[in-house]
């Protein structure tokens, strides 16, 4: 989503959000992601006005101070940005890729079932079986940190049994232009 | 990840995690092996941060990372790196060579017999940003300075009045903004109005 990105030609306009519109996301966040309010609030303090930044293919960046925070594709789940998941990893259930998967995510692949049922790969076990079209964190195998952000293409438990083609579709990960941009 | 859940439902504030950005990539440090300046990247975190160094780059680390592949693969996954290393260098180096090249074009444009205004073409390739340039020069020359498109399609500064000569001169002395701006691409060129003979 994000492999080619630049402020001067994709961002169509920048406003500041109606504090009910505010709330609803608050609202959503809350709810879809692991996260409690107090830590929330310490990503988001109530009292701090969002900016929606709009930008081409109903991508939705929703910054504070100039400082991305999460984003959206049209109306669909709520995405942290990486460095927020940095920050704050257990917000998104996660999905492990083995080594070899690594330099192709980082080239902006989308992630292929083999690569996360192989050995290094870890996918969540069947009574935590996540659906299809799930905001995940992509981690490698042997590293700390998150490597990417994707959607689940499959349910986690169908990706086992079809062991082919896309699992995860990638939606940013480190390197790629939206990691570039610090601020907006 | 167990604990942090765990403090999270605590009800106390989870504090953030906080990761070590490569200086010269941007990566987390544990993931510069897959950038493309693998190499400085290893002089900077061996500068920066020693002990952090070891646990990525030492013996055992890497030998750790060899064992969960094959050794083909691993060959070539090096070969790769490699690779990228060397034309990401070459690019950089054609970026900066090119940069040295470029030049500041200051040109002086007749409007009416006695009045000037002076376009700067060109100081976007040093780092400058524009539009603080021109707020910049607006206040030192207490005259209008504008970004704008040429014909071209470039950005340009336009600053009313003839300053041309002043501007040549800030830039030799790295005033404020134009720090870092080589003095030896300036040129400065006069256009004229009226369009006869041989301009």
């Amino acid at each position: 989503m994000f492999k080619k990105f630049s402020p001067s030609s994709d961002v169509s306009g920048q406003t500041s959000l109606k504090s009910s519109v505010q709330r609803s996301i608050r609202s959503g966040i809350l709810s879809h992601w692991k996260i409690d309010l107090e830590t929330f609030e310490h990503i988001w303090p109530k009292k701090e006005p969002l900016t929606l930044v709009k930008c081409r293919d109903h991508i939705s960046i929703y910054t504070l101070h100039g400082e991305p925070l999460f984003f959206q594709h049209f109306d669909g789940p709520f995405f942290p940005t990486l460095r927020l998941l940095h920050k704050y990893p257990f917000v998104l259930p996660m999905v492990r890729i083995d080594r070899g998967a690594i330099r192709f995510l980082l080239a902006g692949a989308h992630m292929m079932c083999p690569g996360m049922t192989s050995k290094g790969g870890y996918l969540p076990p069947a009574e935590a079986a996540l659906p299809a079209g799930t905001p995940v964190a992509i981690h490698a195998e042997g590293k700390e940190h998150a490597v990417g952000i994707g959607i689940t293409k499959l349910g986690t438990e169908e990706m086992k049994n079809v062991n082919k083609g896309v699992g995860v579709e990638t939606v940013t990960y480190i390197g790629d232009d939206f990691w570039a941009l610090q601020t907006l | 990840m167990a604990e942090t859940q765990e403090s999270a439902s605590a009800g106390q504030p989870v504090q953030p995690i906080q990761v070590l950005y490569c200086g010269v990539c941007t990566f987390p440090v544990e993931y510069c092996e897959f950038g493309s300046h693998l190499t400085r990247c290893k002089e900077w975190l061996h500068e920066t941060h020693p002990d952090l160094f070891d646990k990525y780059y030492s013996e055992e680390a890497l030998q750790a990372k060899l064992g969960t592949l094959s050794l083909e693969a691993q060959e070539k996954l090096e070969k790769d790196t490699a690779k990228k290393e060397a034309k990401a260098e070459a690019k950089a180096e054609a970026a900066q060579k090119k940069k040295m090249a470029s030049q500041i074009t200051i040109k002086r444009i007749e409007r009416n017999k006695r009045k000037f205004v002076t376009s700067v073409h060109g100081l976007e390739a040093f780092d400058v940003d524009l539009k603080k340039a021109a707020k910049f020069f607006a206040q030192k020359f207490a005259t209008g300075a504008s970004v704008t498109k040429n014909p071209l399609g470039n950005d340009e500064i336009v600053v009313q009045g003839d300053v041309s000569g002043d501007i040549v001169e800030m830039i030799e002395q790295g005033v404020g903004l134009l720090k870092g701006v080589p003095s030896d691409n300036v040129v400065e060129v006069e256009e004229k109005k009226k369009k006869g003979g041989g301009d």
